[in-house]
């Protein structure tokens, strides 16, 4: 083995890659991993845990759950590579469910107040307004 | 429950009496679990890692499976019972390389071991022996059902149980079973099996895991994808796979009787003579020898009751339970000896290999085999 010190130019000259920048994604997600997720805004950081696309080339791995979003244009193609389809058909926790029930019902009631608001039904439309307070209640509890 | 009661007391799954026990030693099914919006473990600092540990691990402590577990921080456990948790399958060794901010809770019998702070926030996994994934997945799936109404999930409508890394997301799922296959590998035919295994989205791995050698003919497979498929269907499609695996091993070993019994002879007798007699030995020769004795039970060259101890020994052979068990750090050279001593005391007693058994075994073989698919 023979081992050479080189210089940042050098090393560019001589087709030597920045071994920081070394694609732990390409090796633990397959090759084009790492190129995948920069398609989004390469100066994008997790507004959560502060993580980067940098970090992730680095890793092969996410900072937090809001990381799926905050990166979601380059994980979409990534998963449906990597994966059978691309959404989740299998078990989900009740909480999720209860909160997607909540949101339905609170779509529901704010569409019949804007009607009774526009047909001037003024009484129908505080009983409506006192529901989906009680519902934001909830809501908040269950959080 | 502490470490010495750990160690006294095999798994359960150890004792293998599941479905097709003989080539299926154990079914595993793990979930990936993370808490919203906290960062996870391998992007949080110490501190935000302890805080996550300080509210999960007493929701885990409290679960009626968990009364009397074991539990303990990664900092408290030495190396060595680290390594002693690995070769049994208790923890990753992912998960042994850990320490502040990261624990281990298993309950007494040694079926449900949750890995806190590992990749994930939480790594929940159940151990059944035999093939019983199904029941496998049960147990686990009753443990995260419990705890989500007290933890708060990451989880999008869209894609399912967010992990750390993308390979996990959707369900957060990996069954695995772990198969003896010296049959396959006798005849040549492993490679192609696991090929044909490959191409259809399944992994196939070594004893430890990703990036690990097969060692004593000891094969996992697992599923590779967890987004757009529901938990059961991966399941299913898993323990079809492994049904046709079984039922090639259990050809190749019928071929291998038929055409060549001296060569199958030859290996038992030799495996036999090593370690009845050898003085050093190092783990991978001992679990290659021990398979080949394994099947030798199988095909009734020993008698079924040595099945147990030869099961033990795959266990105890192992560089950690060497160690711990005769209470000293070892180097390799007085682990091969060390290593060589047990196999040959507990031999002594082994009658030697009869092949005069083996015609009447075959011939209601079919009967003997387990019929419950779970």
């Amino acid at each position: 083995m023979q081992k050479v010190n080189l210089c940042d130019a050098c090393s560019k000259e001589k087709g030597v890659q920045d071994p920081t920048g070394f694609a732990l994604a390409d090796l633990l997600l397959g090759i084009g991993a790492a190129e995948e997720i920069e398609k989004g805004a390469p100066s994008q950081r997790c507004p959560v845990c502060g993580f980067t696309q940098a970090d992730f080339k680095k890793s092969g791995r996410l900072g937090c759950s809001a990381c799926y979003e905050t990166f979601a244009e380059g994980l979409g193609g990534l998963l449906k590579a990597m994966h059978k389809g691309t959404e989740h058909i299998g078990k989900f926790p009740q909480r999720a469910y209860r909160e997607m029930e909540l949101g339905d019902r609170m779509r529901a009631l704010n569409e019949d107040l804007e009607k009774a608001v526009a047909a001037e039904n003024y009484e129908s439309a505080a009983a409506l307004r006192d529901q989906i307070k009680r519902l934001e209640h909830e809501k908040s509890v269950q959080r | 429950m502490k470490f010495s009661n750990v160690m006294a007391t095999g798994g359960e799954w150890l004792r293998g009496d599941g479905p097709h026990h003989q080539i299926v030693i154990s079914s595993r099914v793990r979930l990936a679990r993370n808490l919203r919006e906290r960062a996870f473990p391998g992007h949080a600092k110490k501190a935000e890692r302890t805080q996550i540990l300080e509210l999960i691990k007493p929701r885990i402590e409290e679960l009626p499976e968990m009364q009397d577990s074991f539990s303990e921080l990664l900092q408290d456990l030495s190396a060595l019972e680290k390594q002693v948790l690995v070769e049994r399958h208790l923890i990753s060794r992912e998960h042994a390389a850990k320490s502040v901010g990261s624990a281990v809770i298993m309950n007494r019998r040694q079926t449900i071991s949750i890995m806190v702070n590992e990749e994930d926030h939480l790594r929940m996994q159940s151990m059944r022996s035999g093939l019983q994934l199904k029941s496998a997945f049960k147990l686990v799936d009753k443990i995260d059902s419990t705890l989500e109404a007290k933890l708060d999930f990451a989880y999008d409508p869209r894609l399912g149980y967010l992990t750390a890394c993308p390979t996990n997301v959707g369900t957060g799922m990996r069954a695995s079973a772990m198969l003896h296959l010296p049959g396959l590998v006798l005849s040549d035919m492993i490679n192609q099996v696991i090929q044909a295994v490959n191409k259809i989205g399944l992994a196939v791995r070594g004893l430890y895991g990703e990036g690990t050698e097969a060692m004593g003919n000891l094969f996992q497979i697992s599923n590779q994808t967890t987004l757009g498929e529901k938990e059961d269907e991966i399941i299913t499609r898993l323990s079809k796979v492994i049904e046709t695996i079984i039922e090639k091993e259990h050809d190749a070993r019928q071929t291998l009787l038929q055409n060549k019994p001296n060569t199958l002879w030859d290996q038992i007798g030799r495996a036999y003579g090593v370690l009845t007699f050898a003085h050093a030995m190092t783990s991978k020769e001992a679990l290659n020898l021990l398979s080949v004795i394994k099947l030798g039970v199988d095909l009734g060259v020993f008698p079924e009751d040595r099945r147990l101890p030869i099961d033990e020994l795959f266990i105890d052979t192992q560089p950690a339970h060497l160690q711990k068990s005769s209470q000293q750090k070892l180097n390799a050279e007085e682990r091969d000896h060390l290593r060589a001593e047990i196999i040959r005391e507990r031999l002594r007693v082994f009658p030697k290999p009869d092949i005069s058994k083996v015609a009447q075994e075959s011939e209601n073989e079919s009967s003997s085999e387990p019929q419950d698919n779970e």
